[in-house]
């Protein structure tokens, strides 16, 4: 047991960071390289200050038509973006083991809330699940990879939280979050899960086209 | 819902679709889709169709999807689903009836009116991905026959109408000739160097509106313009290689009108009441000629009548008594702002206008733009059907008053006659040009 925890958060890690950071790297810079070769209009026309403008409406809820259309979803979506960046960055636990490895720490938050952000992402899965049974729209699009998305992003924070309250088996499910939270970091850049660190480019291009070149507005 | 057959080729019958298709191979297929994703596919081509995280937000963007009573299928990543996608996900290997399917997808249920690039939260171009579908059945030569046709009159012509060159120069001395009996020193001045600006108008004018041009001679020597329109090719600004994929021969018809600007040494090009020719000359042509904004000056006639009229250059005698509503072309709209504009116009020259709603940037679509009304009779009744809400919204205008539609675009003209005939509306469409020409100050009356 102890040989797969050493080995889970040392080596793994090791490797799951680096195709994390690697992997968001690479696709980067090896789609801005392309943009260069075929899309000379994506340097050409872009306007920071409205790609940044175009960027702060869809980004906040209720600051786009859509949005305002469907304000459930705008609240679930919102809060279940936020809870899942917040709650593995500053949670106690995480960062200790940081602090362990590289002397480095930052604000954590008290566990009671990072319990409540767990909570709110694993809820706002299965309202996602959901949503993807139920509406036609968005059933017809489903495929077997979202719901297999769904379900690995879903992974680390019910492992985590069966872990961290001592449910039965805690001991196997904290391995179970340790794998499946690096799991879950490895597929990030290859799957539609990089509309993490594509969204900016997407979005900014046409708050750039619309604002720009077109006068008008894109929310 | 899914299983019920929608409009398909057993129901609609495409010659341009069918015979293209009886040569086509699997094999080749897969060829021109491999060559065409490893060469002009790009990245955003690429980030389009990675990024998408299938969560329907886009759906209700769609006049199509909206009208075929949700039929998911019909919503801008449904369209995306069933082509592009499906041939980047199976690197090509689709068959013969796929490609048919995409075609008539890509052509004739999406106006590439980019109001789906409004709803979904990554700003996804839709618009752009069934471009690139149309540009690949163009390359296997699977384009709708009618839309093709008209390409063709545009390589064999430099005009959309097959209008010969001598028929051009006579329409527009006949419509002088009409004029003068109205203004007897009016000029329709040709090949004038050195004018302020060139007009320029689509192939169907002296076809089939020549009238417009007659009434834009009026509006230009009243207000004492210095102009002029061209007597040789490339008079026509109007484009629909760029809504068949047909790249090369877009970027030399834009080509042919930027020249014959330059060569008569004109300040700007004014253009017509037009939609899809504003986007070719200001949005596609210009870029697939490596012109960043367009190599000469060119404004819409939206902006140009609004000059007019805030400068005090043509003045209203007697204002439109008829309460008008306002239909947002696309093109100038979502493509060029002219929103404002054309309300200044619009309160300038008329009693009392009636908004429809949504409006401005967020304003429904025709349906028959895109390319998708050149596609001609075969899906004339899919694509009136596919607008509905075109329909609802100009019901509830008429039934707050509104008696007349303005329509500054010949597509959305086209578009509107149909869905305001087949539901039976009974309603009037005008252009900006009809209007002012009936209430300005002519000379003899001032
Ligand atoms: C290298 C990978 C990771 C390691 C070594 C790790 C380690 C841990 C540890 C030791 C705990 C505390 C469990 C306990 O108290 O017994 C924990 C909790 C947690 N982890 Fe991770 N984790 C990793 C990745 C992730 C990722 C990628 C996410 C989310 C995206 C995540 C989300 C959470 C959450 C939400 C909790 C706490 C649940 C709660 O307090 O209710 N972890 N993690
Ligand atoms: C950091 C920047 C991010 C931005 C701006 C962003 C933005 C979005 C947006 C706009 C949606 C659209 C659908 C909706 O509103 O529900 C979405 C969906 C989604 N995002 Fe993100 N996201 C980000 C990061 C992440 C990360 C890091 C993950 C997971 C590790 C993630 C997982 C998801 C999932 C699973 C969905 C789809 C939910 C469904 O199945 O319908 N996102 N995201
Ligand atoms: S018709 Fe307009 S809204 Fe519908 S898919 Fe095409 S571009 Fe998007
Ligand atoms: S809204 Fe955008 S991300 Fe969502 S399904 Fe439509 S195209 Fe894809
Ligand atoms: S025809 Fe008019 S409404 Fe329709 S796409 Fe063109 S500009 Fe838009």
């Amino acid at each position: 047991m102890h040989a797969v925890y050493s080995f889970l958060t040392g080596p793994l890690a090791w490797v799951a960071f680096g195709i994390f950071f690697g992997g968001i790297a690479y696709r980067l810079v090896s789609r801005a390289l392309l943009a260069r070769k075929r899309d000379t209009a994506v340097f050409e026309y872009w306007s920071f200050y409205h790609a940044l403008r175009s960027i702060l409406h869809w980004i906040c809820p209720f600051a786009s038509v859509n949005s305002r259309r469907r304000p459930v979803l705008s609240v679930v979506t919102f809060v279940f973006h936020v809870a899942l960046l917040a709650a593995p960055l500053f949670l106690f636990a995480h960062i200790t083991l940081i602090n362990e490895a590289f002397g480095v720490h930052w604000w954590f938050m008290p566990d009671g809330l990072a319990d409540v952000l767990t909570l709110a992402v694993l809820g706002a899965c299965i309202f996602f699940f959901v949503r993807r049974k139920v509406r036609p729209e968005v059933a017809y699009l489903t495929t077997a990879g979202d719901y297999a998305i769904l379900a690995l992003v879903a992974a680390p924070f019910l492992s985590g939280f069966w872990a961290y309250h001592q449910l039965p088996g805690h001991a196997a499910a904290t391995l179970l979050h340790i794998f499946s939270g690096e799991v879950l970091l490895v597929i990030i850049p290859f799957t539609k899960l990089s509309h993490m660190f594509f969204f900016p480019f997407t979005r900014g291009y046409m708050g750039s086209e619309f604002g720009a070149v077109r006068f008008a507005r894109d929310w | 819902m899914l299983d019920e057959p929608r409009n398909t080729q057993e129901q609609i019958y495409d010659s341009g679709i069918a015979k293209g298709a009886e040569r086509l191979t699997p094999e080749k297929i897969q060829r021109v889709i491999q060559e065409m994703l490893a060469g002009e596919a790009g990245a955003r081509l690429k980030t389009y169709v990675e990024t998408c995280v299938h969560c329907g937000l886009c759906s209700e963007a769609c006049h199509f999807y909206l009208s075929n009573d949700k039929d998911p299928r019909f919503s801008p990543a449904g369209k995306v689903k069933q082509t592009i996608a499906e041939m980047v996900r199976r690197k090509g290997v689709v068959s013969v009836d796929f490609m048919k399917k995409a075609s008539e997808i890509a052509s004739t249920e999406c106006n590439l009116c980019k109001r789906c690039a409004m709803y979904c939260p990554f700003g996804i171009d839709v618009a752009f991905l069934m471009l690139f579908v149309r540009r690949i059945c163009h390359k296997l030569g699977i384009t709708p026959q009618y839309i093709q046709d008209t390409a063709h009159s545009h390589s064999a012509t430099y005009n959309q109408m097959w209008v010969k060159d001598d028929e051009w120069i006579d329409s527009l001395q006949w419509q002088e000739d009409e004029a003068r009996e109205e203004m007897p020193n009016l000029r329709i001045p040709l090949e004038k160097e050195g004018a302020d600006f060139m007009y320029s108008v689509i192939g169907p004018e002296p076809k089939f509106r020549a009238q417009l041009i007659y009434q834009a001679a009026v509006i230009f020597n009243t207000a004492g313009l210095n102009w002029t329109m061209p007597a040789t090719p490339g008079w026509d600004n109007s484009d629909m290689c760029m809504y068949t994929g047909d790249n090369d021969m877009m970027a030399r018809i834009k080509k042919a009108h930027f020249e014959t600007a330059m060569r008569l040494r004109v300040k700007k090009i004014v253009m017509g009441e037009c939609g899809h020719a504003f986007r070719s000359i200001y949005d596609m042509g210009n870029r697939a000629l490596g012109w960043r904004m367009p190599p000469v000056p060119t404004v819409h006639a939206i902006e140009f009548f609004y000059e007019l009229l805030s400068t005090g250059k043509i003045t209203v005698l007697r204002k439109y008594d008829k309460p008008v509503t306002i239909h947002d072309p696309c093109n100038v709209i979502r493509g060029r702002g002219l929103h404002e504009m054309l309300r200044y116009v619009a309160h300038a020259i008329c009693e009392e206008v009636i908004e429809m709603h949504p409006n401005r940037e967020h304003n429904f679509c025709c349906s028959a733009g895109g390319g998708v009304i050149n596609c001609g009779p075969p899906w004339k009744m899919k694509r009136v059907n596919g607008n509905k809400v075109k329909a609802q919204q100009l019901f509830e205008a008429k039934s707050k008053g509104a008696v007349t539609c303005i329509a500054p675009c010949h597509n959305c003209h086209g578009g509107l006659e149909d869905i305001i005939h087949v539901n039976e509306i009974g309603m009037d469409l005008k252009f900006l040009g009809d209007i002012i020409y009936q209430v300005m100050e002519k000379p003899e009356q001032a």
